[in-house]
């Protein structure tokens, strides 16, 4: 019996959509930052071809999941597979050219500062091909053209918004022609605009270059309209996985707090703390800790 | 009190650790060396980062440094009436000691301080972590064009601070206070050998070089990515830099001269 089931809630397993490959196999993963744990015991898939979100609370270790997918952190327990490679077990070279094949939109974009938008793109391919500069040319065009800032292509990070800066970096991630690319928080501080824009291209890239994609965020609305699968994930463990459709029937009560966005429930309002009345009174209550 | 033993303890457990991390550190940043050959134009632009960058604090300080020690080394020697040998002594002076180790120290501040606020920023705002995901080394790209530039850069620029002081000595040697310019020039000529002391002086420049740069280029990768933690290792490759350089100074002096 996994963690997740030990604990009285879905194994991720038992919902994993029929007839999917999964890209990336994450199994009874187990990962701590000192004494703090953040996963135990963590099971899901992510289906190729498709768009998976990761939602749960803050500081519950979803970032940390994609660096783990990503090789920049190792698991203590557990493993995970991408497209068949336990990416823990990879030596450095195996793991670069493992990266090759996943792109990855950090929540700040993550752009070299001291090149234009254009250098920027262009430097994946700079770094691993031996590409002509005509050919290079053509190609960070084409991607610049598809995130709509061909318009951009001479001004350097700073000189762009938030919304601008994200796109810059979608185009990064794409100009190698990944097989999934990571979104960490890519809606986070975006206007309604920039987030309209946003959620279309990852919608639109998605499906028209046949990616799969997992994308880590808290603005559930914008992210479930374009998810195909979604993982609840909170105290180290997997909640809850399914379609949209299938949270959003599901009778769980911590499914039903995270969509519904209800200050308490099972994940609580108050952190665990003394008894409330013997720090106000000095006189302890027989109720005990107060929550 | 077992409580402070404790904790006595674990700070040089950390400390420990944190050298040993260094040192690994280090040795794969020399082992990405190689790596440079390709990216020779990063080298180039991280020489002129930290070495065309430093030079006018670098000269600045040389010539009142040179001025200085011909002040005050003419009034010591006119005491003996020796101040013929001016030249000398402020040519020892500046290539033994003086240009070596106020170049590291002003490196450290200048150009150090930069590479490590830079590698925190970058680190900061996930630039490297972003590298790492391009399945890009940043040790090939970040830490080893800076290490070398800076292993290159300081004793190229000891070797202009030690020429302006020259050069600063000679101004008030023997423009102001009446030296003659040929025992100037002709005593240091005699007198400063450049195997035992131009080498050797050249010899502490690199070491202050790798020393600073290591030392400003770890501390930068190692940084908390906060501001409050960038601005802490910023101080800390200050600190640690010029206590290295004036240690170093101490042990390279004891073993060669």
């Amino acid at each position: 019996m996994s963690t997740a089931q030990a604990n009285g809630v879905p194994d991720a397993t038992s919902v994993r959509p029929e007839g999917d490959e999964a890209l990336v196999r994450v199994r009874d993963l187990h990962f701590a930052r000192g004494r703090k744990k953040i996963f135990q015991g963590m099971t899901f898939e992510v289906p190729r071809g498709k768009i998976t979100t990761i939602i749960g609370p803050s500081g519950t270790g979803k970032t940390t999941l994609l660096k783990m997918i990503g090789g920049q952190l190792k698991p203590s327990q557990g493993s995970i597979e991408f497209d068949g490679q336990n990416v823990a077990k990879l030596n450095r070279k195996a793991l670069y050219a493992l990266r090759k094949r996943m792109g990855m939109l950090f929540q700040s974009g993550a752009l070299l500062t001291d090149l234009s938008v254009f250098e920027n793109i262009a430097f994946p391919l700079r770094e691993h091909t031996d590409l002509p500069d005509s050919l290079i040319s053509h190609l960070v065009l084409m991607r610049l053209h598809a995130v709509g800032l061909r318009g951009a292509r001479d001004l350097y990070p700073a000189e762009l918004s938030g919304g601008m800066a994200r796109r810059a970096a979608l185009a990064r991630a794409l100009v190698f022609d990944p097989m999934m690319i990571m979104y960490d928080e890519p809606f986070t501080g975006q206007d309604p605009i920039s987030m309209g824009v946003l959620l279309e291209l990852i919608h639109t890239v998605n499906h028209a270059l046949g990616l799969t994609s997992l994308m880590v965020s808290h603005d559930l609305a914008e992210a479930l309209s374009i998810s195909d699968h979604v993982v609840i994930i909170s105290e180290g463990v997997v909640v809850e996985a399914g379609s949209p459709e299938q949270l959003r029937a599901s009778p769980s009560e911590w499914t039903q707090q995270f969509l519904n966005g209800s200050p308490d429930g099972p994940v609580p309002f108050q952190l665990p703390a003394p008894d409330y009345a013997f720090e106000l009174l000095g006189t302890s209550t027989a109720t005990g800790s107060d929550r | 009190m077992i409580d402070r033993v404790a904790r006595f303890g674990r700070f040089w457990l950390d400390a420990l650790e944190r050298f040993g991390r260094a040192q690994l550190f280090l040795a794969r940043s020399l082992g990405a060396m190689p790596s440079l050959i390709p990216r020779f134009p990063l080298l180039i632009q991280q020489l002129y980062a930290s070495g065309v960058m430093t030079l006018s604090i670098i000269l600045v300080s040389g010539l009142f440094v040179g001025m200085v020690l011909a002040l005050q080394g003419y009034n010591l020697l006119q005491g003996f009436g020796a101040e013929a040998a001016l030249g000398q002594a402020v040519a020892l002076t500046l290539v033994r000691e003086l240009g070596p180790v106020v170049t590291g120290l002003l490196f450290a501040g200048r150009a150090g301080s930069a590479m490590t606020a830079e590698i925190g920023l970058m680190k900061a705002t996930e630039q490297l972590s972003g590298l790492e995901m391009m399945a890009v080394d940043p040790f090939k790209r970040v830490y080893a064009p800076r290490l070398f530039a800076g292993f290159l850069a300081l004793p190229m620029l000891a070797a202009m601070f030690s020429a302006v002081g020259v050069l600063g000595g000679y101004l008030v040697g023997v423009e102001v206070l009446g030296v003659d310019a040929g025992a100037y020039w002709s005593n240091m000529q005699s007198s400063v050998a450049f195997v035992e002391d131009v080498c050797q002086g050249l010899i502490k420049a690199l070491v202050f070089g790798l020393v600073v740069s290591w030392i400003a280029i770890f501390e930068g990768a190692d940084c908390i990515p906060t501001s409050e933690g960038v601005s802490a290792a910023t101080t800390r490759t200050v600190v640690y830099s010029s206590l290295s350089v004036l240690g170093l100074d101490f042990v390279l002096t004891a073993i060669m001269f």
